[in-house]
Order: structure tokens, then sequence, then C-alpha cells
């Protein structure tokens, strides 16, 4: 019998009592290797098709075909003074559509599908959308950061009053150092993303977004990642991008800054009531931010791919570092503790900084900083040439050596830039209050 | 208004039940929570976050959730140290309780249904804030079933396995506080077709699917772990679905009522429509009447005041549609959804603390008679303006008829507006839980209970006893102890006889008031309630003493019954030592037994069984004592 996707049919299958007889509309079936219909009740069943007689009512009915040429309009200033906020999607959703006819769960990127959904954006910007990839952060690359940085910087010349970026949770910590890195900008360029799907009513993903649109149409210039600072609709934070890591799995309030405190705070609803747009508030937790406007744009958008993050464990095999000095132009190491290694990998590690390998040691601890000079394995990490990454995270200490060793071959001239502060992601003065509590 | 005794066949009621059943699992349907009720001065964290309907491809938000957004409100959760991050929405479901499903299909057997192939968790959207993810999980099991009533077949249309919902704890303006304790605790939901007829009959379907589901013993007992909804409609009246009826023994009376109300409400309709009447759609600010007024409720609400007029429908909204609610009744909880304390109408006025003056002035604004009618709400204009115009809808639709709708059972058998009724097309596939097969093997392997209907005659066949000791130990969790018991002691072979009536007597009354006395029951074992059986019928003690061995048996389960029969002197005593003993007595009050005559017996036996319970049959001191007084009377007195 044949029939395909969306075509009601009519199943009997013989039971232990009688007949049964189903009646429903085909599903996609990724999840069965039975037939699944869906209910004129609503409720999806799967069918074995062995002994089932099927009856075919109507075919698939026609889908229309979804407009995409609306993301691609040309953006306009509106009269009435509202900033513009320029969306762009990489693959994390932020408004979905749930098509109860078929199940189906699309994610929107189009301006009026995300305006349908959010409405409040409206209220603070004039919004654009525009879809850049459509991938799971997951499978970003290097050259994905690369080119965002170049749509970003495009957008801002084309006079964007502030950028969103829609990405994946998963690696959206490492975009968001990489644009660090990449981009001087005069506006705000804001990540954001949704723990909970975008489909559900409990979604975190609206809150994020209008918080992210009070942020980019806010003074704080910066590569931020604004998300949940709690697991109520309360408050988010805004995290400088190079300070920012994802350390929960599944929870709302998973993004939170080490070594630092966040930005800001966007203070969002209350148990009060539902809030206002007028009445989001942006508490400033860190004044130590470049303004809007304070610089002109600037791209900047180098890497060199040959670098890695690689994490040291009791009895791991120095092997490792024999495999990258080959082929490897930086290695971050994620050492334990104040930042060390067993013995056994110093000669190792002496042997890839001869051959001009960049060794950087950041610690798996997160917090605190690299000290190399207390225990002796420090200081022969030192001697082998070691650089210490101070309080910088594992994972912004990578990204910053791709795109220093993207700017220079000079291995002298990385070193250094390892070691200096080039948008906020190391200090000198270790934060008291920036411990997790 | 309609009151009198009901036709129901001529009114064309068709109603149908959808019975809601907790289980009683070791864990959540979707996480490895316990399924335990907890105090609310145990949480031990809250916190507060608000919902929004998502809107489906064609752009349709389902009617229900749409209504409940316009709400608006905050929902604080209260967590314990007994929940997880599924229940706080922070962290996908675990995959389907095995043990949940299991119990799903045993009672989708019992009701003689078609169990699915393959089993699929939807999500059902619903953002009343009862499930913190804004839906509730649920799956089809089963179809096709029946059962047999008096009054004939009833069909299941479906059997499903869901989570149960937070509870409410509390409602007020703008928040609603939920507790998660409840949330997630597995359920089926059974629903019939509409074959329902009567409200008795209603009734005995609810009870009989009770007492399937009670039968397979994996069920939650006790107050709120069974609810009943009920669809009821009238031949041109709508369907109406009331939630939450939690006892079964209301379930006539709210259908009654509800086939009151609607026929009420046709006969308002029938005379709106004859009137001509409409509904003005202007919402005016009234307050400069009500400036001065008296009304607390107006001067609470900072003496703001909006009203609007409903044409020709003077002396309609006061009218009675059910015991002691009326039109207004309904307009006004439609109102109170929108954070205002309810509605005045001028069929109601002067009441309240509002002048005949300020009606007259209110009726003047209007440019309103007495055939019209005007409502007020006293609020802020934005809440006062939602509420208007919702009441205004509402008022709209009476002049068509009834509206479809969900209402929500009140004590006395009354329900009251809740929102109108979800949609069909508001689920979809919960793709973070893999759909599960049901093999023949899995069918193969459920082994069905005896229904306490079957048990119940096979007991009254068996031991001879009536109906009612026979239906309370065949419901008991004691049924499989009375049976050994029953095997072991009964048979013509021990000294003493053990009758059916007293095992079941002591398993279940007896029981039952030691315990409402705060006796630690549980503390009593089964050997031990075996072992007092077997030194029943060897004689040792009598059966006046077993409740009083029960008591110390909970006090000390260390010891044996034994012990505790030596203990308490319960030994049974020689017929010669009860026979001296009896005399004694007798002879100690010889001026009160020759004054009383055979009148002294009864306060006598008081006197006697004081020493002998548990030692002596008491039945058997009964009849001593009467001989030895009749003796003592013939032979001392010589009076017959």
């Amino acid at each position: 019998m044949q029939f395909s996707e969306g075509a009601r049919i009519r199943v009997k299958k013989r039971t232990r009592k009688g007949v049964v007889v189903y009646e429903g509309t085909v599903m996609p079936t990724a999840f069965s290797k039975n037939i699944v219909i869906k209910l004129d009740n609503g409720y999806n069943i799967g069918i074995r098709p062995e002994n089932a007689e099927i009856e075919v009512i109507s075919g698939t009915e026609g889908r229309a075909e979804r407009d995409t040429s609306r993301a691609e309009r040309q953006m306009k200033k509106e009269a009435r003074g509202k900033p513009t906020i320029s969306i762009l999607s990489t693959g994390g959703t932020i408004a979905s559509k749930v098509d109860y006819r078929t199940g189906a769960v699309t994610a929107q990127f189009t301006t009026e599908d995300i305006l349908e959904a959010i409405p409040e954006l409206e209220e603070l910007a004039n919004i654009e959308g525009k879809v850049i990839y459509s991938i799971l952060s997951e499978n970003m690359r290097p050259e994905h950061w690369m080119q965002l940085a170049k749509v970003v910087y495009n957008e801002v010349k084309r006079g964007a009053d502030g950028i969103i970026i829609t990405h994946g949770t998963d690696t959206m910590g490492y975009t968001a150092a990489a644009l660090s890195f990449m981009l001087r900008s005069p506006v705000p360029v804001v990540l954001v993303g949704s723990q909970r799907s975008a489909d559900r009513p409990s979604s975190d993903s609206a809150m994020n977004a209008i918080c992210a649109a009070k942020v980019a149409t806010s003074d704080i210039a910066e590569v931020t990642i604004v998300m949940h600072g709690g697991t109520s609709d309360d408050f988010c934070y805004v995290h400088r991008g190079t300070r920012v890591r994802k350390m929960h799995t599944s929870a709302r309030d998973a993004f939170r800054s080490i070594n630092a405190l966040p930005l800001a705070k966007v203070h969002y609803g209350s148990k009060a009531g539902v809030p206002r747009i007028e009445d989001l508030k942006i508490e400033i937790l860190d004044e130590n931010y470049r303004r809007r406007g304070e610089v002109e744009p600037e791209l900047r958008a180098h890497i060199e791919k040959r670098c890695a993050l690689v994490k040291f464990y009791p009895g791991a095999d120095p092997e490792v570092i024999e495999f990258f000095l080959e082929r490897y132009k930086g290695v971050v190491i994620e050492g334990t503790g104040l930042g060390h290694v067993s013995s056994e990998w110093i000669p190792k590690i002496k042997r890839a900084v001869e051959r001009g390998v960049v060794v950087v040691m950041a610690s798996q601890c997160l917090y605190g900083r690299v000290c190399d000079r207390v225990y002796d394995t420090g200081r022969d990490l030192l001697k082998a040439g070691v650089i210490e990454g101070g309080d910088m995270l594992p994972e912004t200490a990578l990204v910053k050596l791709m795109w220093a060793l993207g700017a220079t071959s000079d291995v002298e001239e990385v070193k250094k830039i390892m070691q200096t502060n080039v948008v906020g992601e190391l200090s000198e003065r270790t934060c008291v209050l920036c411990v997790e509590s | 208004m309609v009151m009198a005794e009901l036709d129901y066949g001529k009114v064309g009621l068709v109603a149908g039940l959808e019975i809601h059943q907790q289980l009683d699992t070791k864990h959540k349907l979707f996480c490895k929570c316990p399924t335990t009720l907890r105090a609310k001065k145990d949480s031990n964290f809250e916190f507060f976050r608000y919902l929004r309907a998502s809107k489906s491809e064609l752009g349709e938000v389902d009617k229900a959730a749409e209504a409940e957004e316009r709400y608006r409100r905050t929902f604080i959760y209260k967590a314990y140290d007994s929940t997880c991050l599924v229940e706080n929405d922070e962290e996908p479901p675990h995959e389907l309780n095995r043990e949940a499903l299991e119990i799903a299909l045993e009672v989708a057997l019992l009701l003689d249904m078609d169990v699915v192939d393959e089993v699929h968790t939807m999500r059902k959207i619903v953002i009343d804030g009862s499930n913190t993810c804004g839906f509730q999980r649920t799956a089809l099991i089963a179809t096709n079933g029946k059962i047999e009533t008096e009054e004939g077949v009833v069909r299941i249309n479906t059997l499903c396995l869901e989570e149960e919902a937070a509870q409410k704890l509390l409602e007020e303006r703008g928040y609603v506080v939920y507790s998660l304790d409840r949330l997630g605790i597995p359920l089926v939901e059974i629903g019939t077709a509409p074959d329902i007829k009567t409200p008795e009959q209603a009734r005995k379907v609810a009870e009989h699917i009770g007492m399937i589901l009670q039968s397979t013993g994996k069920v939650k007992r006790g107050l709120g772990t069974i609810r009943q909804d009920i669809n009821v409609s009238i031949r041109d009246g709508a369907r109406v679905e009331i939630k939450g009826v939690q006892n079964l023994g209301m379930i006539e009376q709210v259908i009654k009522n509800e086939v009151i109300r609607q026929l009420n409400l046709l006969e308002i309709r029938d005379e709106l429509r004859r009137r001509d009447a409409y509904v003005e759609r202007e919402i005016r600010d009234v307050s400069e009447i009500f400036k001065n007024t008296k009304s607390k409720v107006i001067k609470k609400a900072g003496h703001r005041v909006f009203g609007m007029c409903l044409r020709r429908f003077g002396g309609l909204v006061g009218r009675q549609i059910q015991p002691g609610r009326r039109f207004g009744s309904e307009l006004s909880d439609i109102a109170k959804r929108f954070g205002v304390g309810g509605i005045f109408h001028t069929d109601e006025l002067p009441a309240y603390g509002i002048t005949e003056e300020e009606v007259k002035k209110l009726k003047t604004a209007f440019n309103a008679s007495d055939e019209d009618c005007v409502v007020i709400v006293a609020a802020d204009e934005e809440r006062a303006v939602s509420s208007l115009n919702a009441v205004l809808e509402r008022a709209e639709v009476a002049v068509h008829g009834i509206p479809e709708e969900t209402r929500r059972a009140l004590e006395g058998g009354n329900t009251a507006y809740m929102r109108p009724l979800p949609g069909a097309a508001r689920m979809y596939p919960e793709t973070d839980v893999p759909p599960i097969e049901i093999t023949e093997e899995m069918l193969r392997r459920i082994k069905l209970p005896e229904l306490f209907e079957d048990r119940k005659k096979r007991y009254m066949q068996e031991y001879g006893i009536n109906e009612e000791l026979a239906g309370k130990i065949a419901r008991s969790i004691n049924f499989k102890l009375f049976e050994e018991i029953m095997s072991m002691f009964s048979s013509k072979g021990t000294k003493v006889e053990i009758p059916a009536t007293l095992v079941i007597r002591t398993l279940t009354d007896t029981m039952t008031e030691l315990m409402r006395e705060g006796i630690a029951i549980q503390n009593v074992e089964e050997p031990h309630i075996i072992k007092i059986f077997e030194m029943l019928a060897a004689g040792d003690f009598s059966k006046e003493g077993i409740p009083e061995i029960l008591k110390n048996l909970a006090a000390n389960p260390e010891k044996s019954v034994g012990e505790i029969v030596t203990e308490l002197g319960l030994k049974t005593m020689r017929i010669e030592d009860v026979e001296k003993f009896i005399e004694a007595v007798v002879m100690e009050r010889a001026d009160f037994v020759r004054n009383r005559g055979l009148r002294a017996i009864s306060p006598l036996m008081g006197v006697v069984m004081k020493e002998l319970r548990g030692k002596v049959d008491g039945k058997l001191v009964s009849e001593m004592l009467e001989n030895t007084i009749k003796k003592f009377l013939s032979e001392r007195y010589n009076i017959e």
C-alpha cells in the first residue's frame, strides 16, 4: 500500500478480541520503525505494519512553500526614532512555531515571525532578522566565527544600533570569545540563546531575547552573552564574552561569569506580575566596560586553526603532546590546580616549545589564577617554556591563542599577546567576589 | 426557574466521564522522584515563571491557552528535597516509567480495550501554570473498550497515561502558587463515550471504573487521588466539561444542576430573543456617580467604576439558573478571571451599600429604563475594561444560546466558569521521550487481578457470609490474609471453630477502630495475626481478648503472641474455676440479686466480664451467669 507523510489513512488490525480501526494522518517516523499516525484527538500512536489492512482516504495535502525572501529585505530606519537591531541567526532559536497538524516544530528566523512570537521586541527597537547559518552550535567551526565577525562588522557599518546573535548554547561561549577578539564595535553585540526549547510555553527564549534587545539598545558596546541569571524569570545577566562559560547542561541559569563579575543585570519580572517593557532596567555591576561610540568599527578576523585544548588527568599519556607537536602551532593545557601536569609530561612540553609550539597553561579549576612558581612541577614547566594563562578561562585561552597565532607567526609576539589583556579576558588582580556561591 | 423532577430522556441528556486516577508507583512518570505528597512548610526552594502560548503554524493559538494568557499571571512554584530539576522544567524528562506503563496496560485489559502497538508521548499545551513546562505529557495507551452497566453498555473510548499537574495552593490577583510535589505523579485518564443517559448511570459507571482501578491494588487511595471530569450536554444546549469532581456522591447532583442550568439559560435565550435584546458595546467611566458612595467595595477600588448597558436584559440578569446562582453569577465569574472582585448589576441594586439615588443616576447615565440592565465593575481602568469586555462577550452569547466551556465543580453541586473548551489541536510529540513498542510478550506477562466484585461473590459463596461483609473484606488490603487464615483454621479439626465473620471483623473494623484510637497497628505483622487465630482455634483464649492482644502487640512488636496472652492473663480458665468465680460474685451481691431478680444479669455481666474478658467466651459466661442466678434465686428464695 502506497501512502506518504500527511496522507489520511484508515488502518484495520485484528486484535485478541476482534478488530480495531484507527484513522488519522501519517506522521514522520524518525523515532519509530512503525507507521505513526496522528488520531483526530491529537494523539500519535505507532502501528506495527504486520497484519494491518491500510486504506488511503486522501493523499498528502499540499504544503505552502515557505517564503524566505522576506528575510533579505534592506534595512530601513524608521521615523519614530527607535534604534535598529539586527538579529543574526546562527541556528539557536528564540522563536518557534508548532504545527499541531503534523507535530512539526520549526524554528523561526524572519523578522515577521520573530516579532509575531515576541512582539515586545518591537517596543524596544526596529527589528531586522537575518539567517547566517542554520547549524547546531556543536558543529560551529573557527571559520564560522570569522564569517560571523564579518557579517556583524558589515551590519554595524550599515548602521545597526545593536546586534543580537541567536546561537545554540553549547558553544556560545567560544563564539562570544572569538567575536570579542575579532571585532571592535561601537555598538553592543549580544549573543543569546535558550536552554529550554522555544516551542514550550515556559521557554526562556522570549525573556532572554527581550533582555538581549534591552542590552543591544544600551551603551554596553561589548560582545556579551545575555541569558537567565536564575531559575526564575526575574533577571538576566550580561556576561562579558571572554569571561563566560556554560556551567550546567540544562538549567536556565547555565551561563556564569568566571573570575569576573557579570557586566550588568537586566531586571525583568517580579512575583508581583508580568513585566512591562518600559519597566526593564539595566543595573551595571562592573563600570569598566566599553561605552557606545567609543571606538570605530574594526575587523580583525584571523585565525590559526592548528591549536588544541588538552586536559591533563592522573596518568594521562605524555604521547598526547608528541601528537600535537608534530602538527600544531599552539596548545592550551588544562592542568590541575595552580596549573600542573605530571613530571613525565615536562620533557615532551619542552620539546614542543623548542619546535616553536606555543604552550599555554590554564587550570581545570576554572576559578582562580594559574601560578607555576609555587611547586617544583610548576617551576619546571616555566623552565620548559610554558606560558601561564593567568585567570583566563581555558576555552578563552584557546580562542585567544588561535586568534594571536592567526595575527602573527612571531612566537615571541604571540607569547606577549597571551599575557596581555586585550578585551577584558585577563586581569592582573583576581576578583574577590567572583567565586561561585 | 426549572427545578422540578427532570425527565432526562426528554431533555436529551448525554453525558460522558473522564476519570483520573493516580497510580501508586515508586517513581514519577518522567523522573526518579518519589510520588509522595509533602507538607507545604517543608518546601526548601521557590521560584517563579511566566508562560506564553506558543503559536501554531497557522497562527492559531488554542482558545483555552489564549484565554489563560489574557490573564497574564505570575506562577510561583514551591519545590522540595523530594523534587528535582525535571519538575522545575530545568532538565529533559527521563524515559517513561515502565512500572506506570504496566499498570496502565493492566487497567486497559480489565476494561476490555485494544492496546496500541506503540506508545507515543505527546505534549498537551496547558498554560494555567499547573505544569512548569506549559504542557502536560500524555500518551494514548488503549482504545475501544467497554463496561457493562444495568442501563446498558458504556464504551470506553480512550485510556491515557499522563503526568499529574502541580497542586494549586493559592490564587491571588495576578499570581498563583503551585506545589511541585504532585507534579509528575503518573495517572491514568479513562474517557467514556457519551453513552450515559442519566445522572444515576453516571455515578454507577464511575463506581464501576473506580472498583476496577482499586482491584489492581496499584493505584493511590484517599482524597484527591481520583477525580472525575463530567461532560454534559442536553438537546439545544452545549457541551460543558465539568472539572474536578472529587466525590463520587456528587456526580448525580452536578449533572442534575448542569441540566437545570442549561434549561434555564435556554429559557433566558428565548426571552432575550423575544425582547430583541442586545449588548451595547460601549464601556463608560461612571466614577463620578460614586465619588461619595458608601459602598465598601467601590471605596476599596479607589472610587473607580466602569459600566456598560445590556439593552432589554432587565430582570434576566438577576434570574436564578441554579439553586443559589443567577445569570449574573455567570457574568461575575467571567469578570473575576481578570482580577476584579465581581460585578454589580441593576437587577440586584440598590444593595451592597449602593443607594437608590446612585442607581437612578447610573440608569440616567446610560439612558437605561427598567427593561435594561446596567452592569458595573469597581476596579482600575485596565482591569475594569478587560473584565467588562469579557462580560460583554458572554452576554452577547446568551442571545444565541449556551457557550461550550470548561467549568469547575463547586461545593453543593453547582459549577462556575473556568475557561473555554480547549481545542483539539494542541498536541505535538514529546521528542525528548522515545516511543515504546508494546509487544505481545509484554501483554502476556500482565497478570490480571480478581475484580472486587468477583471476589465478593466468591466469598459469599465459599464462606456463606452476607454481601456487606464479603464486600468489605474483598476490598480490604488484608483479603489474602483472610483467605490464608480461613484455610488454616476454619476446618472442623480445630478445637474452637473460627467463623469467617470474626476474621473479617478483626481484619477490617477492629483494625480501623484501633487505628482511630491512635494505636500503631502497622507494627502488627501478618505472622502475629495468624498466630492469634491459631491460639484462638486451639482454645487458648477467647475471642474477646483479640483487641487487647493487638493493642499490646502494637506497643511491643518484639514480643510473641504467646507471651502477651500470658502477660494479660488471658489463658483460658477451667470451667470449674469460672463457675466458682461467678458464684462468688453472685453471693457477694445477694441482696442486689434478690431485689432485681433476673434483671440483675446484665449489670452483673459487666462485673464478671471485667475479670473474665478474653479468658472465656462471653456467650458462655452469659449463660453460666444466668443459670447461677436462677439457681441462687430458686434455692435461696424459692423464686422461679
